[in-house]
């Protein structure tokens, strides 16, 4: 018995060990595809252009690496993992496949926060004003969810149906809006929710990743209540996780990391739905890996769309909210009918 | 020892338990039974914490169950639910481990996954062990979560209905479990229970209730009574006593009965 005892445990920790060696490969994935992003561009700056202005003051070639490749490049690779790292908290707390910071109408709100800025405080370039409108009404609507799932004790159903209904009203008020709005106004509108990458600065990096990274830590830590919930709230409360404390701490932190980046980029659609999807695929859904590998296939995601975006139509630039719905969505199709056995 | 105490449950402004005592000692079954709605789910979920009780209190071994945080609570009572919730992305093993939560931190050690093994291989399903969760028959997934509950390595088990989705043969087979469960480690076992007569066989003692109420409480022999049925869920049954055990046969249905549902 022993023995057999040994066998078990060891093709456990076997599987573990591949799940830790799909996350160094995205790791590498994610590495490669930054490189690669790095390395195109408008200007014709090849590889070895970009590796010598990496490293010493090259005058103009310097300047585009640092101000305009390197920050676009990782403000996307920020971006995806906090979406798909976002939407993959979403959907474990909520237990439903379809939860991921848009269809809880956190994106919504992010956008008609956006659309009122432009209208009513000018707009124009002003970026930081803008963030801050899709910022706050990202923030407003996790807050909505957390009210009525306060008022109906948390149960996932409750904060899907209320997410879905503040993503209508959102998006009503943002027509609204649109349809008082001169034809700049409504172009600018347009433009937000098309999501961009080019406005990225090393400022706006900074904050996005310490929206991101600062709540990251704490939901890994609850990597294993996030398990437990898996299997229904009854069995999770006897196994001595406190379910709602649960659900509203991490519906915070899962919302600030999600109005983080998108405040910036504008909407940057379906990564924070399929990521922990493709991941789910590969790896099973132990949270201590399905999490941090989940962030970073969506980092993968946004960057290589990103990439396919600046190159496909070159020298126009196709939006990274529309590349990432574009490709993602046949591949994720595609995974849906070749998969093996159905999660969900 | 695990002792409730005038326990009273409501749901918004309807009462569900009321006044109900019980105790459940180690290396001892405890079966609750009545009709349905009689509130035997509902003890169990306030026991567990599942449900937040309104009045009364529960000792577990003299200390107050209300100051135990839900952490610890989870190292003195395992509990069995009725069925496997639908979609579990895990295996076996991996659900089973989950059971060690009240212990570990992050990474489960080498003892966490050699208890989880020998769960497994204890209750003869080491061969699950690398499928996954939702594959499992019904009474192959009513093994797992009771391997769950023991991983827990608790005092007392709390097993709602274990057999109310099984054939014959696992009905048998998963009560023999927890028999021999209880009796090996003494482990204190509630279980609620529809089936009047493997009640009656597998239990050390057994409680009746009636909308809410303790109706009777007592050995088999004192509580599966004719007329305790009859008042209880309405039914006139016959009684014979196999192998010391009392068994019932169930005859019709009493008419003009209040209380029948």
């Amino acid at each position: 018995m022993n023995a057999n005892s040994e066998i078990l445990c060891d093709s456990y920790k076997k599987q573990n060990w591949i799940k830790k060696l799909f996350l160094y490969f995205v790791i590498l994935l994610l590495i490669v595809a930054m490189a690669v992003g790095i390395s195109i561009g408008a200007s014709g700056l090849g590889p070895w252009d970009v590796l010598s202005s990496l490293i010493k003051d090259t005058g103009r070639n310097h300047s585009i690496v640092w101000m305009l490749r390197l920050p676009r490049v990782i403000m996307a690779a920020i971006v995806g993992f906090g979406l798909g790292l976002a939407g993959a908290v979403f959907q474990a707390i909520l237990r439903n496949p379809l939860a991921s910071p848009f269809t809880l109408g956190i994106g919504s709100g992010a956008g008609f926060g956006a659309v009122t800025v432009i209208l009513f405080f000018g707009g124009g370039f002003q970026t930081y004003l803008i963030a801050s409108g899709a910022f706050l009404f990202s923030l407003i609507s996790a807050f909505l969810i957390l009210v009525v799932a306060k008022m109906k004790r948390a149960s996932s159903e409750t904060m899907i149906l209320t997410g879905i209904a503040q993503m209508f009203l959102f998006s009503s008020l943002t027509s609204l809006f649109q349809y008082m709005g001169t034809m700049e106004q409504i172009q600018e509108v347009v433009f937000w929710f098309f999501g961009s990458l080019s406005k990225a600065g090393w400022r706006e990096i900074g904050l996005a990743s310490a929206m991101v990274l600062i709540p990251f830590p704490m939901l890994l830590r609850h990597a294993w209540d996030f398990n437990l919930l898996s299997a229904g709230d009854e069995s999770a409360l006897a196994l001595g996780v406190d379910v709602s404390r649960l659900r509203m701490s991490s519906v915070v932190a899962a919302s600030l990391m999600t109005a983080g980046c998108i405040c910036f980029t504008g909407v940057i659609g379906f990564v924070g739905l399929v990521s922990p999807h493709i991941t789910r695929m590969v790896i099973g859904s132990d949270h201590r890996f399905l999490l941090p590998t989940s962030g970073l296939v969506g980092a993968v995601v946004v960057v290589a769309a990103d990439i396919l975006g600046r190159t496909l139509w070159a020298p126009h630039v196709i939006p990274i909210g529309i590349v990432t719905s574009f490709i993602g969505v046949p591949f994720f199709f595609y995974l849906l009918v070749k998969r093996s056995k159905e999660y969900w | 020892m695990l002792q409730v105490i005038d326990l009273f449950f409501d749901y918004g402004s309807t009462r569900i338990l009321e006044g109900i005592g019980a105790r459940i000692e180690g290396g001892r079954v405890l079966s609750v039974v009545g009709p349905n709605g009689a509130g035997k789910t509902t003890l169990l979920k306030c026991i567990v914490r599942i449900l937040k009780l309104a009045r009364g209190s529960i000792l577990i071994e003299d200390r107050d169950a209300t100051c135990i945080s839900r952490r610890e609570l989870a190292k003195y009572l395992g509990y069995v639910p009725q069925n496997m919730p639908a979609k579990i992305p895990m295996t076996v093993f991996e659900m089973v481990l989950t059971g060690r939560k009240p212990y570990l931190s992050w990474r489960p050690s080498e003892q966490d996954l050699w208890i989880t093994a020998n769960i497994l291989h204890e209750m003869d399903i080491q061969d699950l062990a690398m499928r996954d969760v939702e594959q499992l028959s019904g009474g192959q997934a009513q093994k797992v979560l009771l391997a769950r509950a023991l991983a827990q390595e608790p005092r007392y088990l709390l097993l709602d209905e274990p057999t109310s989705n099984l054939d014959l043969r696992h009905q048998l087979e998963v009560l023999d479990m927890i028999a021999t469960l209880v009796k090996n480690k003494g482990i204190g076992a509630m279980m609620a229970m529809h089936d009047l007569n493997l009640a009656a066989r597998f239990s050390d003692t057994i409680l009746m209730l009636k909308e809410g109420k303790v109706f009777s409480i007592g050995t088999p022999s004192e509580v599966i009574t004719p007329k305790n049925i009859r008042e209880v869920y309405g039914v006139e049954v016959a009684v014979r006593r196999d192998n010391g055990y009392p068994h019932i046969q169930a005859l019709h249905c009493v008419i003009d009965h209040s209380d029948s549902d």
